[in-house]
């Protein structure tokens, strides 16, 4: 049964401009993800992956091509409408976690309810119950460094739920943690997947990408 | 943040001494009769010697010719002045400033309060007797707990009857105002062999009549003299031209303060460029989860501000504690004026040197800024 498209990538191509030189780094790129579909994204390095992560997550804009997010057309934003698309579709994860060391925990969890103008009592709220869906409901008052990498990972997935996006978006999620903690997030990822959410996962780590439902694989700056 | 505090309390201390100062000054002329005008030997122009001294040419006639003339709108007081050494028996008082003067002195300029005894009569003026009033400091450096009434002390070399005691007056900058001995004006010229007077005081009697005192005295004194041989001046004027000096003064050393305060500004912005710098990270996460151009831009710029307002606080805490000490051993006035105005400055600063870092954080882009290490 063919679910709606979530993400849609026609064509995409990025050039970066050096001087008098152009060099491009994404060739065509075509792809397509699926609501509730956990796909993976795998390439060597090189293979532009960093870059196609870029575009998908609205961080940059692609040169040429088309990007469809759901029935939005989101491949020229100005820079305010790519903040909003990111802060309310697109949850992040990112390889080293990206928390802000100086506050506590739900303060990092409820950092993209900030910037929706959630009010306090229910971004702190939620961000609570978020904590206790990763298993870190002890933990709200703690700051980061007195964390283990898979809990500030989990803190940083609570962190992506928060303003409940479509889509979580995750580079290298495992990257940095022991093959414990990194299966522990994996767990994670899968019960989110369970419960509907999409998620899409870049890696160059195969026995990773085998746990998503399906792998696309990138290499040179073409899909392959 | 150090040039911040530094720049508001120095603000705070130094306009507190200028306006503590201005009120002192105006009080301490006012205190002296609001009718005053002070005729005075030389103008500010006028030709000096090589010395740098003026020749002065005011003497007792010309006084009795103002009086002649401005009676019925005025009373005359001339003065003489010398610096002399005071003795009784075997104590000596150096350097104390001999007054001579005529019997009206106390009803033209500050009533004398007396502690005993009374001033001398017109008639003992006219005939010049050897006639003294003692202020405390001379009491107590020649007396100490005796009764100075009646005695005999030495001005100079003459001997002068102690017929009263002034109340203590204390220090005007340091000069020490009890250190006087007030004797009649004609003693003191026989004395001292002096014919010019230090200055002549006139009092019109309304404050109608004092620019026509002016004007008359001016008259009657140009009689004889040229005009750079003389000054008059109303107490208004004495009062407008130091006020004026003062406030001056005030304005420059506020603006001393406020390029301190400047300085602290640049420090505050460098302080926001290296926080910026060393935020990039975070900065590019924010964005990333969705914060705009101006969340960041109002983040950092709230910052500064932030900053700025407590080195504020500070500095006018330091600076009225310090205004308020000083007011136990100099002189200052603390005005609510120069608070708010140094605290205004400091917000300003905060927004001024704040936004240039604050635009700078706001325009990072998210995936270079979250690439740094």
């Amino acid at each position: 049964m063919k679910k709606n498209p979530v993400i849609s990538l026609k064509d995409i191509t990025k050039s970066y401009n050096t001087g008098d030189l152009a060099i491009e780094i994404l060739h065509g790129i075509a792809m397509t993800v699926y609501e509730g579909e956990f796909v993976a994204i795998i390439g060597p390095s090189g293979s532009g992956k960093s870059t196609l992560l870029h575009i998908v997550g609205l961080l940059d804009n692609a040169t040429s091509g088309k990007y469809m997010l759901h029935e939005d057309d989101v491949t020229t934003l100005t820079e305010d409408e790519q903040a909003y698309f990111r802060n309310k579709e697109i949850g992040f994860v990112f390889q080293s976690f990206n928390l802000l060391q100086r506050t506590t925990v739900l303060e990092n969890v409820v950092l993209p309810a900030v910037y929706a103008g959630t009010n306090i009592r229910e971004r702190q709220q939620r961000g609570v119950s978020l904590l206790e869906k990763v298993g870190l409901g002890d933990h709200v008052a703690k700051k980061p460094n007195q964390l283990s990498g898979g809990q500030q990972q989990r803190v940083a997935i609570a962190r992506a739920l928060m303003n409940n996006p479509r889509i979580i978006l995750a580079d290298e999620p495992t990257g940095n943690l022991d093959s414990k903690s990194g299966k522990d997030v994996m767990e994670i990822l899968k019960t989110l997947h369970k419960e509907g959410k999409t998620i899409v996962v870049i890696t160059h780590d195969d026995t990773i990408a085998k746990q998503a439902g399906r792998i696309i694989t990138i290499r040179d700056g073409m899909v392959v | 943040m150090l040039g911040v505090i530094i720049g508001v309390f120095a603000v705070i201390l130094l306009v507190s001494i200028g306006s503590g100062l201005q009120k002192y000054i105006t009080n301490q002329i006012s205190g002296l009769g609001s009718n005053l005008i002070f005729v005075i030997p030389g103008s500010p122009g006028g030709a000096r010697t090589p010395g740098g001294q003026q020749a002065n040419k005011l003497i007792a006639s010309d006084a009795k010719r103002l009086e002649a003339k401005l009676k019925p709108i005025a009373d005359v007081g001339p003065v003489v002045q010398k610096t002399a050494a005071v003795k009784y028996k075997n104590k000596s008082d150096k350097g104390v400033s001999i007054l001579g003067t005529t019997a009206n002195y106390p009803s033209i300029i500050t009533s004398t309060d007396f502690e005993n005894g009374g001033f001398f009569t017109a008639s003992q003026e006219r005939s010049g007797a050897r006639v003294a009033i003692i202020g405390q400091t001379v009491k107590t450096v020649l007396f100490k707990n005796q009764n100075p009434m009646g005695q005999k002390i030495s001005v100079g070399t003459g001997k002068y009857t102690i017929i009263g005691i002034a109340k203590a007056r204390g220090s005007t900058f340091g000069i020490d105002q009890d250190n006087t001995v007030i004797v009649p004006i004609t003693a003191a010229q026989r004395q001292f062999g002096v014919v010019s007077l230090n200055a002549i005081y006139l009092s019109a009697r309304k404050p109608e009549l004092v620019s026509l005192a002016k004007r008359q005295g001016t008259e009657v004194l140009l009689k004889r003299l040229t005009e750079d041989d003389f000054t008059l001046q109303t107490q208004e004027q004495t009062l407008s031209t130091i006020s004026n000096v003062i406030g001056a003064l005030t304005i420059a050393l506020g603006g001393i303060a406020t390029i301190s305060l400047i300085v602290g500004g640049i420090g505050v912005m460098n302080i926001m460029l290296v926080s910026v710098t060393e935020r990039t990270k975070e900065i590019g996460l924010r964005k990333a989860l969705g914060a705009k151009r101006k969340d960041i831009l109002s983040q950092f710029l709230f910052e500064a501000v932030m900053l700025c307002v407590a080195g504020g606080v500070i500095g006018i805490i330091l600076g009225l504690g310090a205004s308020l000490l000083l007011a136990h051993f100099f002189i200052s006035e603390v005005t609510p004026w120069s608070v708010f105005l140094a605290f205004a400055f400091s917000v300003a600063v905060g927004v001024v040197f704040g936004t240039m870092p604050a635009v700078r954080a706001s325009r990072l882009s998210p995936i270079e800024a979250l690439r740094y290490e």
